[in-house]
Order: C-alpha cells, then structure tokens, then sequence
C-alpha cells in the first residue's frame, strides 16, 4: 500500500541542511507566513499544554481519591505551605484550569489552528491561505494569552478559580475568593486573546474556502474535513464577538466598578456594595450563546477528519455525502438556539426551559444521521485496522455514549436531578475527550507522513490507542454511574456527605485508571518524536487515499503543489470500477476508453 | 488483528451494559451505587423519567454498538472477500432514519413538559386557590444555608422569625414550599433524596416545593460552585411527623427568644 521512497521533488523548507542563516531560520519557521508551518507550530504549542491540562486533570483525581493526602514525591514542592496537600483554594483552581487550559489552549487551537491551518490549502489545492499575515498573527495572539494564562498561576490560589464558566457575582467581587484579584483577571485577558486569535482565523478559513479551491473543486467536492472547517469558521465568526463583549464586560465590572452582572447592593465576604443593576444570568446568557456553539467548534471538526479517515480504511466512498454536509450544517444552525440548556435550574424563566428542551433535542437527530452514515460506509467496504482508522472508530464508538447520554440532560425533569453532578462531567468527556482527542490522535496519525515526510510507528500506535482506549473509559464511565447517585462535581472533598461517602473506592478506581491514561500518553509522545527523525519515509500517498493533499510532496513545500491541481471528483471514490486501484485520485483525470466511465446509479 | 480490534469493539456495549446492570442491581462492589433513595413523589416521576431514557438510549446504544461490531468483524479486510459495494449512500435510508429518531426526541420532549411544569411552574396552591405560602426562607451565603421560620405570626420577615444554620426541618407527607435566595454569589440548593435543585441568585427570590413521604435525616447540598469553601456547605434536612416538626419549632423559637439577652450571640449558630 505504501511506498517507501523518499519523494525527489522535495523542494521543502526542511530540504535546507546547514548554512542557513539566523535571519532565514526565524522567517522559515518562527515568524513563517506559511501555513503548514504556522499550522505545525499551532500544534506543538497545543500538544505542550495537552500536558500541562492533563497534569492538571490528575491534580483533580488525587483530591478526589485520596483526599486531605500528601502528594507523593511532588506534593512537598507544591504544596509547601499546606505540607503537601492539595488545599481547597487550590481544587478550585485545578478544576478551573484544567478545563480552560483542554478547551482555549488545546482543543479549540488545535483543531482549526492545528489542523484547519495545515489541511484547509492543502485539501482545497490552494497554494497557501488566502491571507498569509493574518494567519501568521492568529499565531502569535495565541501567545500573550499562553502569557496571561501562565501568569495567572502566579498570584495565590494559584490560577483563577471560579469555574471555566466564571459566573458573577464569585468571578466578579474579588472579595467572594480571597487573593483572586489578578488571577481572574488575567485568565479574563488570556481567554479574550484566545479569542481574538480565532477570530483571525475563522476569517482567513472562510475567504480561504471560498475563494481559493483549485478548478473543478465544487462546493460539494470538497471533502468534509473541509465542509467542517468551514461551518465551523462561520460559528466562530458569529458567536465569538458575544463572548468577548461579555469578557470585556466582567473585566470592567472587576477592574472599573460597573454593575453588569452585580444585583444592586450586593455584598459578599464583606466587600462593598456594589452599585449594581444588573443580572448574574446576564452573564450565563452571554457566556453560552459562545460556549454552547463552542462545544461544536469542538466537534464538528473532529468528525469530518473522522469521516475522512473511515472512508478511506473502508475503501469505500462515505455513505451519504451530502446528508453529511446538511447535519454539519444543521447541528451549526441548531447549535445557535440551544444554549438554555446549560441554565435549565440557574433560576431562568422555567417556560424557556421547555423551547430549549426542544431544539436541544432536536440538535440530537443530525448527530444520529452522522452515526448512521458512517455505520454504512463501513457497510461493505475493506477495513483496514491501521492506527487513524482505530481512533477513529473508537470515535464512532465512543461518540454513541457521548450523544445518548446528552438525552439525559436535555430532558428538563431529569436534568433537576444530573445537573451539575458527575453525569454531565461523563457527557462531555465522553464527547470532548473520548470523541474529539481520538479523533485528534486519528488525524495526526494519518497526517503525520504528510506533515514530516516520515511514518509513526503502526505498533506503538496501536498499543497506545489500546491501553488509551481501555484507560478513558475506566475514568470515565464510571462518571455515568456517579451521576446517578447524584455525586456533584467541583467538590474538593465530596465524602463529607452521608449520600456520597460510599463512593470513596470508585473514585480511587478511576484515578488510577486516569493516572495509567496520561502515563500511556508517554508512548505518544516518544512515537511522535522518534518518528520525526527516524520514521520510515513516505511518498506522496502512503495510505492510497483520494484527496488533494496526498498529490502534493512529502512535506509539501512553500506553494503546496508542484503542479496546477484540476479536480475531477469528489475525494471519496474509492472502489471505483472507472480505475483499476481501489483508490482514485481527486486529480487523475477521467479514463478515456468511453466504456470504462462508470453511470452513477440513480437512488 | 482485525477480529481482535473487532471483538475490543464488542466489548463495549457487554461491559457498558453489564457496568449499569451491575450498579442498578445494588451487587456487591457497587453497593448503592444508583439513584439515592427517594422521598418525594415527584422525584419518582423524575426518576421513572429517567429509567425510560436510559432503557431507550441503552437499546440504541447497544444496537449501534453491535452493528458496528458486526460491520467490523464482517468487512475486516483480511478476510472479507467480497469486492467493496460501490455506493454513494441511499435516499430511502436517510428518510427514515432522520425521521425516526426526529419523532423519537420530539415524543420525548414532549412527555417530559408535564413533568417539568410540576417541579418549576405548578407552585402547589391551599384549598381556597391562593398560593400556598412559604414555610420558611432559606438563604444561602458563603458557606451556610441560613434558614427562617415564621413566628407565632405566621409572617416571615419580623421580629418574631426563627433563625437557624444548615439545619432544616419540614413536616412530612404536606405539601411544603420553601423561598430560596442566596446573599452573596451563585448556590444552588440541592437535595438529592427529593430530586430537587435550583440554583440560588443573588438579587432573585424564588420558590421550591415538595412533599416528603418518610421521616428521616437527608443531606442538603450546594451544587453550584460558591468559592474555595464550596465543598462544605453542607446543611441537613429533617423530615419529621407534623407534631415533631411543632414541638422542635417551638423549642428553638423559645431558646432564641432566651438567647436575646446573652450579647454573645452575633452569628446564629
């Protein structure tokens, strides 16, 4: 299947060896105006803080499995103050960052920075973005906010601590959480930045896809890794300028005394009143009419990779394109008029409780549609078991529970009992970490040899996708059976409950289970970085796969193409009877016996 | 290989399914790892609600899972023989199952209206229609549930009220109706054991109500994150007989009215 010699035409920046200059290395891979390197560079800085968020992640499930218990062996460095421990101030702050850190710094930059910057030109046959600069400074936005956000774990607690979700007034009054003057602060800068930096981005997509597809490549021939981006794009445009308006907002009721979110005469832990006039569910409103499309911008992606890794390892072509597009589309569209479910008990008129209980359950169908559609690709194809093919099936797999269990909040009587216990934090691992991590470990698997012109390690993959697969649903679905006693989350010590105290040995389960996960994730990394120098070299297609990319070199060079791309297809003809290879380039041009052009059957 | 990765796909509807019967069927190891014990006859609707999604999900769940599985192990390209079906999709198919699903969610929607408009609309009303009054205000503050009885009176925000920390006491097997608020930032009032949350605003008054079918001692939890004590806000609930219920009111209306005149007593706890 795949060929093993290196490619001559590589005209690539890597093709450099010595000589190069200080002042050609900064242009070629710091401040690059190229969008693979800006893309790789996106993806280096997002799979550092993938670290620290786990790190993070496993502070959480120390507290929660030996709680009040000296850290072992990093405890003393820590936590010095407290003799080791992990102090309440400072589960906040875990619990706080850690979701920050997976959401803005690695999920979010890492699917349309990483992978959006990388695939989008190559996938369309364009030689680069459509504005290079600008590209270059969604970039470099991202690192003042890596800046505030690292410099809010200076002032104690030691990160900002009210939640991912920052509510007022506990955001908002210094006073309510003592020391929080800088940290929240800071956090409020570094996730506008974040924000900031998207905002270039989805607009570079957006004019990228539309204006630069290569001759012949319709809207409906591109592929959905791209249809993704692009809706994606649009979300991003349209409801992040909400979520900056209200961090601005909480910034200027922090730092300058208006009232957005403070009811008047608010007083908490002996502050002064506030002059107030607003509404703490101001704030709720404004942060999910981002979040919730957000939590899309955080899977939409993540699916159209998976749909094109499937298609390709079944060699078959994805069954129901365009039905495919339209839930994209739909879930983007109903994504927008869903974000009440977040606030069903936050005290918001209970009657608006039953429209959002609808379209939330409405937005289940196009996600139901996708299941289906990738079950019948499968349906008669070839699989192949290689690693991105097993990310990604895992992401099929895993993605089922993920959507189902959402059913459970978005029942308004059932979500009085779930909200805010551990059933909600098993949804949206289920989602965000067994769906779109998967699917990430999937693409980069299969993107690799395109991005570094070598192989990783099939084995270790798959014994890293093992041991992850096994691991991930040890820690989390037990959550599922948490929730259902009720165990709520963001307790620092939950076993002070008679409800909850029995369910000291499952928690300790899971964190074992969590610790083995991260540590699995050392197999990754080495494979990742091994392989960039000592991986087996590929051409220009090792997995026979149909899209534009795998017709450009190996790492493509500055311009992509060495040749003009004409596209003739859609990219998932795999199985045609017009070739004789089960794949079927979107560039090979028709075959020119009349005899061998395949009618397409009419359904 | 391929079996193998197919069979580690059927895995996880049998464990999926087995974790859940496991916990559901109260089994050694997973001892009251299930919906707490209920008290309310709400919460049994909330509860039956949440039985027959989970029983519904759980076939969808385990149907997909299966027919992925069985996908896997039958096209696996190791040994499947068969040439690729060359097919772009199938109109017929993604009719039905766009409408099934779509009918599906929009019945379930539905059902669940009643039931909601019970536990957040519905606020229970006395015999002659008017609405039933609070029994007492509980407010939440960093990190306490503050809790008021009218006096004698019967009216609540006077003198004669009784105030209490974290200790809730209602009459079983009545209708009770408590006005919930916080003083300072988000709480959210939590009883596990009636299937009853809300989240407290500050600047906000809003009511809860229940009936608690059993006597008995039930945790009150703070379900929205409060600030670096969040964990221990803990308050309890008494649910005792009508009479109980009197007699213990009286008694720490008497002891307050007795604490007046010790100037100690700044915080009432």
């Amino acid at each position: 299947m795949s060929t093993t010699t290196l490619d001559t035409h590589d005209t690539s920046a890597h093709g450099h060896t010595g000589g190069m200059s200080v002042g050609t290395f900064i242009k070629t891979y710091v401040f690059s105006l190229d969008h693979k390197i800006i893309g790789l560079q996106f993806l280096f800085s997002t799979l550092l803080w993938f670290l620290v968020g786990g790190l993070l992640a496993l502070g959480i499930r120390w507290q929660l499995a030996w709680p009040w218990t000296d850290m072992p062996v990093i405890g003393r460095m820590l936590f010095s103050a407290e003799g080791g421990q992990i102090s309440p101030e400072f589960y906040t702050t875990l619990f706080t960052m850690h979701a920050t850190v997976m959401i803005f710094f690695v999920i979010i930059p890492i699917l349309a920075g990483a992978f959006g910057n990388f695939l989008i030109p190559l996938m369309i046959g364009a030689d680069d973005m459509a504005f290079p600069t600008l590209n270059m400074l969604s970039y470099w936005f991202m690192w003042p906010a890596f800046i505030f956000i690292g410099m809010s774990f200076f002032w104690p607690p030691y990160g900002a601590g009210a939640g991912w979700t920052s509510y007022p007034p506990l955001s908002v009054v210094t006073q309510a959480a003592p020391g929080s003057d800088w940290a929240q602060t800071m956090w409020l800068l570094g996730v506008t930045m974040v924000g900031i930096s998207s905002m270039l981005g989805s607009v570079n997509y957006l004019t990228t896809i539309i204006q630069m597809r290569a001759p012949g490549m319709t809207m409906f021939r591109l592929p959905l890794t791209i249809w993704a981006m692009f809706i994606t794009a649009i979300l991003q445009a349209f409801a992040l300028p909400v979520l900056t308006a209200a961090g601005f907002m909480q910034l200027m009721d922090r730092v300058l005394g208006t009232g957005f979110f403070l009811p008047e005469g608010l007083i908490a832990n002996n502050s002064d009143p506030a002059s107030g006039g607003g509404q703490p569910i101001l704030w709720q409103h404004l942060f999910w009419f981002y979040s919730h499309p957000a939590v899309y911008i955080m899977i939409l992606p993540a699916m159209g990779m998976v749909s094109d890794i499937i298609a390709c390892f079944a060699r078959k072509p994805i069954f129901g394109y365009k039905p495919m597009v339209y839930s994209i589309s739909g879930i983007a569209g109903l994504g927008f008029i869903v974000w009440g479910h977040h606030m069903f008990v936050s005290g918001m008129n209970p009657m608006l409780g039953m429209t959002f209980m609808v379209s939330t359950m409405m937005i289940a169908l196009p996600s139901a549609v996708k299941v289906f559609n990738w079950l019948g690709t499968i349906w008669g194809g070839k699989v192949q078991f290689t690693t991105p093919m097993l990310f990604a099936l895992s992401f099929v797999s895993m993605f089922i529970i993920g959507g189902l269990s959402g059913i459970f909040m978005a029942a308004t009587p059932v979500d009085i009992f779930i909200h805010d216990t551990y059933f909600i934090v098993a949804h949206f691992h289920y989602v965000l970490f067994a769906g779109t991590a998967m699917a990430v470990f999937g693409a980069i698997y299969f993107w690799y040899p395109k991005m570094f012109g070598r192989m990783m390690d099939e084995n270790l993959g798959k014994i890293h996708f093992f041991l992850t697969f096994l691991f991930l649903n040890g820690t989390f679905f037990t959550m599922h059976i948490l929730g259902a006693v009720g165990f709520p989350r963001r307790l620092a010590d939950p076993y002070d409950y008679e409800t909850f105290r029995h369910l000291l040995p499952m928690n300790q389960f899971m964190s074992i289970c969590a610790i083995c996960m991260v540590g699995t994730q050392i197999l990754f990394a080495f494979n990742f970085i091994y392989s960039m120098f000592y991986g087996a070299p590929v051409g220009r297609n090792p997995w026979g796969a149909n899209s534009l990319e795998w017709t450009a070199p190996s790492p493509p060079g500055h311009g992509n193409f060495d040749f003009q791309p004409i596209v003739y297809r859609g990219p998932y003809e795999y199985g045609s009877p017009e070739v004789d290879t089960d794949f079927y380039p979107q560039t090979q041009p028709p075959p020119t016996d009349p005899k061998r052009i395949h009618k397409p059957e009419q359904h | 290989m391929g079996r193998f990765w197919s069979l580690l796909f059927l895995t996880v509807p049998i464990v999926g399914v087995g974790i859940f019967v496991w916990a559901m069927a109260d089994l050694p190891g997973m001892k009251g790892h299930w919906l707490p014990e209920n008290i309310n006859p709400q919460g049994e609707i909330i509860d039956s609600l949440f039985m027959f999604i989970l029983y519904l999900t759980g076939a969808i769940f385990v149907a997909t899972s299966l027919v992925l599985f069985w996908f896997l192990w039958k096209y696996d390209a190791s040994r499947c023989a068969e040439p690729v079906k060359y097919m772009h999709g199938s109109h017929t198919l993604e009719v039905v199952w766009s409408i099934l699903p779509a009918a599906t969610l929009l019945f379930i929607a539905i059902y669940q209206m009643n039931a909601w408009a019970d536990a957040k609309m519905r606020r229970p009303t006395l015999p002659d229609g008017s609405l039933r009054p609070p029994l007492a205000e509980v407010t939440g503050r960093q990190f306490e549930w503050r809790i008021r009885y009218a006096g004698k009176d019967g009216i609540l925000g006077n003198e004669d009220d009784v105030s209490i920390a974290n200790d809730l006491h209602v009459p079983a097997n009545e209708e009770v109706v408590l006005k919930i608020k916080s003083q300072d930032v988000l709480h959210s009032f939590f009883l596990p054991n009636l299937r009853l949350k809300q989240d407290v605003v500050p600047g906000m008054k809003q009511h809860v109500w229940f009936k608690a079918n059993r006597t008995g001692v039930f945790d009150i939890v703070c379900a929205e994150l409060c600030g670096w004590g969040h964990y221990k806000m803990r308050g309890r609930l008494t649910v005792e007989s009508r009479d109980d219920f009197n007699r213990w009111l009286d008694l720490q209306s008497r002891e307050q009215n007795r604490a007046e005149f010790t100037p100690t007593t700044g915080e009432a706890e």
